[in-house]
Order: structure tokens, then C-alpha cells, then sequence
């Protein structure tokens, strides 16, 4: 039998094909899939790991409980948890034009830590001369500039000169650190490196200390959503992102696109850094940011760069962060572990989208052998 | 010995980490795949090192065999990483740089938990002297050029003659400009990314190992290990994507990146507090410097490969 199979015409076991669509319900249901399977494997990976673990298995339903404890079974946690999703958001917004625009931008870290650094630098050496209000506007302002700055000048090379965006960027993260340092050393007087808490500039709340961060947040998702969906300039954004010839034919001024669009970027950034800064560190470090940039392109992507989508996908970051977080202390094992648990879930997501994109398709083995007349 | 010399030294020392990391990597660049994991890889790769000598450490194993036994630790551990991230990115077809930076995440974060767990005493005070040989015993800068930095240098001397002097190497060029037409002479494009991606992923991990095992010899190296992937992607640019040139670039870099320290002991050299962070800014805005040059001077041979960063997928025009 298997002799004889071996004559008949050769198909392979499957081949793959592009969908041409796929209901959203579907594609929800794969990501689904993909998050309890990364789960899964995280408890695996977990039980290897964590000691306290494989010396009572029984602790494992601890160890999920452990992702709805970190992030929600007191107001404190709640609240917390909704401002770091703010923040992670607010960056995943930054990046979004220019990825929409398949620009590669990885400097978000790079640009809102100078965003961080201006607002603070303002506040250094203008607080207490100036009104309080002024001095949150020149804040404002120095922290927009400032980000601004540093996602104009890759652009304005990959306008120019087609000079290689995602490596530019990436190396403006690092010069950015190193700037931040330099200011630290000359701010700090004594060595430490250290800025303490600034007594100006801090952002004014109302009902709670975060508040304002979430409802700025909320406001420019709104905003975004509407600035890519159903503005002329959202448009031309999408029309470079899926081809730059087609662009040029319907005369679209591609570099006045590219230089604009992260020229947005860029100000978001500095928006993140100013809400780092004025509304919650009044002072910088070198993580101040502590590598929510990177996430924010994961973060992005995953959303497939709708605004109001990347409210979930933030949403899940952030649990698992927290998640993650609380299972450290609770199990005593190394704080890194979050980002154990949050790359093999993003391992996961990321490769469901190959099964919402693409469809498997298996051999039909009866068809064939009946054609062959074996049967 | 004179400052300038061991100065030269550390920094070709220093260089090693980089070599390794930046062979790697551009081995995974010719075949059209942006790497953003290297820093994860690197980690990992140390990890991996380190955890096969916590086991042997201290055993009676005759000393080659304990240094090529955590060189193979590393290289299987950084492989694997390097097995997911082709999984993805080839089979499956992911984003790049999504999937080389959750691979970061993993990779670092991975590497704290398992050397938060092992002892230094076992897999660092006694093997650290191994590594070191044949000039162990030396109390200068010398005895940093131990066994690994010379199997950096001819890993990317090798690297170099495979790319660019063998039917092999202008397979995996010519997947890494053109997928399509490389499959449409036969060439089986997905071993290739397959194959550059692990091996690559292998070398880097060296340098992680390298770094933490014999450079800094510390406890506490593997915390700073991340940033040095980073500058390993940066030195891929700097060297024009050929791996014999990453001997001079990271030699370079290595210059830049220590000199915030050696240059205080030169006479007639002051160097304030504040001057460090830009010192150590500098491999760094080179590497920016070298990207715009060779974008504006656009000379054929001296770009990126021309599919990288993208996935192919042989049924779409």
C-alpha cells in the first residue's frame, strides 16, 4: 500500500496559502488560543524555575491567581496598574504613525527619555523663579521639543538619504542614555548620580494622583484614532506604509509624509516623557522610561496599529507585568522574572498571527487515492 | 608595561565581546534577517556557559576538557535561542523586530533568574584561570587574552573566507539581497536562514560567555552584559556587514568604550566626572556617523543586504 502511494503524483502533506480574509471572531478566537497555550508553557517553564514551586506543585493555582492579584484585588493595585497602562500606552501611541508608515522606528525609548529630560531639565533650573503655571507650559513645551528633536533628526537622513531607520534609532536610544548620565553628573554634585524628588513642577491632580495621566491618555487614543482613520493626513500614512511607488504616483510628497509623520512620533514621545516627568518621577534616571519603549513596538504590532485595539493589548502588558511581578515576590525568586513571562507569552502571540494570516492546508488523502484507483 | 600598550590590549580584549557578537549577528544579516535578539542571545549564551561549569566546575575533569565543555554550553544554549527566533521569523513568518525584541525580553530576563541561582565560587573562581591560558599566569593586561579572544579572531576571519570566498557563502548572500531569485536557481532559501540565524546565534552567544566568564570575571558581569548586544548590532553597521572588518571595528570600539577609564592614568590628561557618559557616547555616534556616510555615499557593496527585515514567502509576488 504504501509502495504503491509512493508512485502516485507527489503533494506534499500541507501547504500553506494566504488568507484572503478571516472573520475577526476567528482571529480572536487564535489570539485566545495562543495566550492559554503561552500561559501554559509559562506554567511549565515556571515550575522548572521556581523552586518553592516543584517542592509544592499544589502552589500552581497560586501561580495564576497570581496575574488577577497583581493587578486588582485592592484600589491601590487597580489604580497602579491603570497608570502603568496609561504610560505603556501612551508610547505604544507614539510609535504607531510611523510604523503604519512600515518606518521602523525603535527610539521611542530614546524619545521620550529626552522628553523626560527636558521637561525635568525646566524644571531644574527654572523652579521656583517662575509662576507654577508658567513653569508647567515651558515643562510642556521643553519635553515636546525635546522628543520632537530626536525623532526628526533619523527621519530627516531617511528622507534624504534612505539612511537605514531602524539602526538610526536604535542608536539614538543610547545616546540618549548617555546624555541623561552626563546631566546627572553635572546636576549632582555630590557623586551619587542620583536627582532626588524636584519640589516644582508637578503636575496638578484631581480625585486621584493618576487620574489626569489616564484621562490625557484616553483623550489622544481618541484623538489618534481619528487623526489615522479619517484624516487626509492618516490616509497618506497608510498609502506610503503600503507602497511608497503607488504614493509617488498620486502625488504624495513621500518625504514631506515620512518627516511629518515623525515629526507626530517624535511629539508623543516627549508627551510620554512629560507625563513620566511633571506627572509622576519629578527627576530623571537613565530608566526613567526602564525599557517601556521597546514593549510600546510590541505592544503597537500586536494591536496591528489600531489606536483603540492597543487599549487591550496594553491592558494585557501591563497584567502580566504585574502578574508577573507579584509571583517574584510571593514565590521569592528573582525580579526578572516578569519578563521571562511576558516574552514567552509575546513568543506565542506573535506566532498565532502566522495561523490568522495564513491557512494550513492538508492533503486531501482519499481524493488521491481514489484517482489512482487504489482505494 | 607602558599605558599605552595595555591600553591597546584591554581594548582588543574588550573588542572580543563584540567580535562575537557582531560575527553573529551579520552571519544572521546576509541571510535577510534583522537580529534585534542578539543582546537576549548573548545573555543566554552566557547563561548557558555558565550553567554547564556550575555543574563541572569543580569537578576532576582534566582543564581542556572543562573549557571546551562550557564553550559547547554556550553554544547549545544560544543556539536554541536562536532555533525560536528562526522558527518564528522563517517558518512562521513573524515581524523581526517584534520577534528579535520579545526575544530580548525573554533572553535577559531568562539570564537573571538562572545566575541569580548559581554559585560564582563553582562556575567562576577556578575555570576563570582556565580560560586564560596560555597567559594565566600573567599580571598585566595580557592575561585577558585568553583562549576565547583567539577563537573570536578566527571565527571572524573564518566567517569572512565562508562568505566571501566559498559557493556556500554566495548561496547565503544571494538569499539574504534576492529570496526569490536565490529559490528560483534551486538554492533551498529556508535551510540557509535557518542555518545562518543558529550559527550565528551560536557565535554571539560566545561573546556573552567571553564577557562574563573571562573579561570582566566578576559576579556581578552579567548585569551590564545587555548593553554590550546592542553596541555588537551597532558594530555590524560599522563594519560594513564583513565579518574580518568587526576585528578592527571592535578593537575600535573596545578603545572608545574603555577610555573613560584609561585615560585618567595618562599624564597630562584630566578627565572630569562629566566627561565619562560622552566618552562612552562615542561608539555610538560613530556608529550614526558611519550609517549616514555610507547611506550618502551609496556605494553598492557597502549596504545592508537588500531584503533585510523582510520575510519571504514564496507564493506572493
Amino acid at each position: 500500500m504504501s509502495e504503491r502511494k509512493n508512485i502516485t503524483v507527489h503533494e506534499p502533506l500541507f501547504h500553506l496559502a494566504k488568507r484572503a480574509q478571516i472573520q475577526p471572531w476567528k482571529a480572536w478566537a487564535i489570539r485566545l488560543a495562543a495566550i492559554v497555550l503561552g500561559l501554559v508553557v509559562c506554567g511549565i517553564v515556571a515550575f522548572i524555575l521556581i523552586e518553592r514551586l516543584h517542592q509544592n506543585p499544589d502552589r500552581i493555582d497560586d501561580f495564576y491567581y497570581s496575574f488577577i492579584k497583581g493587578s486588582f484585588t485592592s484600589n491601590r493595585k487597580i489604580w497602579k496598574f491603570l497608570k502603568n497602562m496609561a504610560i505603556l500606552q501612551c508610547i505604544s501611541l507614539a510609535v504607531t504613525p510611523a510604523f503604519r508608515m512600515r518606518f521602523w522606528n525603535i527610539g521611542a525609548e530614546g524619545q521620550t527619555l529626552m522628553g523626560v529630560l527636558g521637561c525635568i531639565a525646566v524644571a531644574f533650573y527654572l523652579g521656583g523663579t517662575v509662576p507654577d503655571w508658567l513653569l508647567l507650559v515651558l515643562m510642556f513645551i521643553a519635553a515636546l521639543v525635546c522628543g520632537a528633536v530626536w525623532g526628526l533628526i533619523p527621519a530627516l537622513f531617511k528622507a534624504k538619504w534612505n539612511t537605514n531607520e531602524t539602526l538610526f534609532t536604535l542608536m539614538m536610544n543610547y545616546v540618549a542614555t548617555f546624555i541623561v548620565s552626563y546631566f546627572l553628573v553635572i546636576w549632582v554634585p555630590s557623586g551619587s548620580s542620583t536627582l532626588g524628588k524636584l519640589k516644582y513642577g508637578k503636575l496638578p491632580s484631581f480625585g486621584h494622583d493618576y487620574l489626569v495621566i489616564i484621562l490625557v491618555v484616553l483623550l489622544l487614543t481618541i484623538f489618534l484614532y481619528v487623526y489615522l482613520k479619517h484624516s487626509k493626513q492618516g490616509y497618506e500614512i497608510s498609502v506610503v506604509g503600503e507602497s511608497v511607488r503607488t504614493a509617488q504616483y498620486s502625488g504624495i510628497n513621500v518625504k514631506n509624509v515620512i518627516i511629518r509623520t515623525m515629526l507626530v512620533s517624535g511629539l508623543l514621545c516627549g508627551l510620554a516623557g512629560y507625563l513620566i516627568g511633571a506627572g509622576l518621577d519629578q527627576s530623571v534616571t537613565t530608566e526613567s522610561v526602564g525599557g517601556q519603549g521597546f514593549t510600546a513596538i510590541m505592544v503597537s504590532w500586536l494591536a496591528n496599529f489600531n489606536p483603540l485595539v492597543m487599549l487591550i493589548t496594553s491592558a494585557l502588558i501591563s497584567m502580566l507585568n504585574s502578574g508577573a511581578a507579584q509571583i517574584s515576590q510571593d514565590f521569592n525568586v528573582s525580579g526578572a522574572l516578569p519578563d521571562v513571562i511576558v516574552g514567552i507569552i509575546l513568543f506565542f502571540i506573535i506566532g498565532s498571527e502566522f495561523f490568522i494570516n495564513y491557512q494550513v492546508i492538508f492533503r486531501k488523502a482519499d481524493r488521491t487515492a481514489a484517482k489512482e484507483g487504489v482505494k | 608595561m607602558n599605558v599605552w600598550l595595555n591600553f591597546l590590549i584591554d581594548s582588543l580584549a574588550f573588542g572580543a565581546v563584540f567580535m562575537y557578537g557582531s560575527t553573529g549577528e551579520i552571519l544572521t544579516e546576509k541571510s535577510g534577517h534583522l537580529n534585534l535578539g542578539i543582546p537576549g542571545i548573548m545573555c543566554m549564551g552566557g547563561a548557558g556557559g555558565c550553567l554547564v561549569l556550575n555543574m563541572i566546575g569543580k569537578s576532576s575533569l582534566p582543564g581542556f576538557l572543562i573549557v571546551i565543555l562550557g564553550i559547547l554550553g554556550a553554544l547549545v544554549m544560544a543556539m536554541a535561542m536562536g532555533l525560536i527566533y528562526s522558527f518564528l521569523t522563517v517558518t512562521l513568518r513573524a515581524n523581526q523586530n517584534v520577534t528579535g525584541l520579545a526575544l530580548t525580553t525573554f533572553g535577559v530576563g531568562l539570564m537573571k533568574v538562572i545566575m541569580s541561582k548559581l554559585d560564582a565560587t563553582v562556575y567562576l573562581v577556578g575555570p576563570k584561570m582556565l580560560y586564560r591560558w596560555p597567559f594565566a599566569d600573567r599580571t598585566d593586561a595580557l592575561q585577558c587574552l585568553g583562549v576565547m579572544f583567539f577563537l573570536a579572531v578566527i571565527i571572524a576571519v573564518m566567517a569572512s573566507v565562508i562568505l566571501y570566498r566559498t559557493k556556500m557563502g554566495l548561496h547565503l548572500r544571494a538569499v539574504g539581497e534576492n529570496p526569490g531569485t536565490a529559490d528560483a536557481v534551486g538554492i533551498n532559501v529556508t535551510r540557509y536562514k535557518y542555518m545562518a540565524t543558529c550559527i550565528g546565534s551560536g557565535i554571539a552567544g560566545l561573546g556573552g560567555f567571553y564577557y562574563i566568564i573571562d573579561y570582566m570575571a566578576s559576579q556581578e558581569a552579567y548585569l551590564s552584559l545587555e548593553a554590550f548586544g546592542w553596541l555588537s548590532i551597532a558594530l555590524v553597521i560599522f563594519a560594513l556587514w564583513r565579518p574580518h572588518m568587526t576585528i578592527l571595528g571592535s578593537t575600535v570600539f573596545g578603545f572608545l568604550f574603555s577610555c573613560s577609564s584609561y585615560i585618567a592614568n595618562i599624564e597630562g590628561i584630566t578627565v572630569t566626572m562629566a566627561a565619562k557618559p560622552l566618552l562612552k557616547m562615542l561608539p555610538y555616534v560613530v556608529t550614526i556617523m558611519v550609517l549616514i556616510v555610507t547611506s550618502i555615499r551609496n556605494k553598492r557593496e557597502n549596504q545592508p543586504p537588500a531584503s533585510l527585515g523582510l520575510s519571504y514567502f514564496r507564493e506572493e509576488r
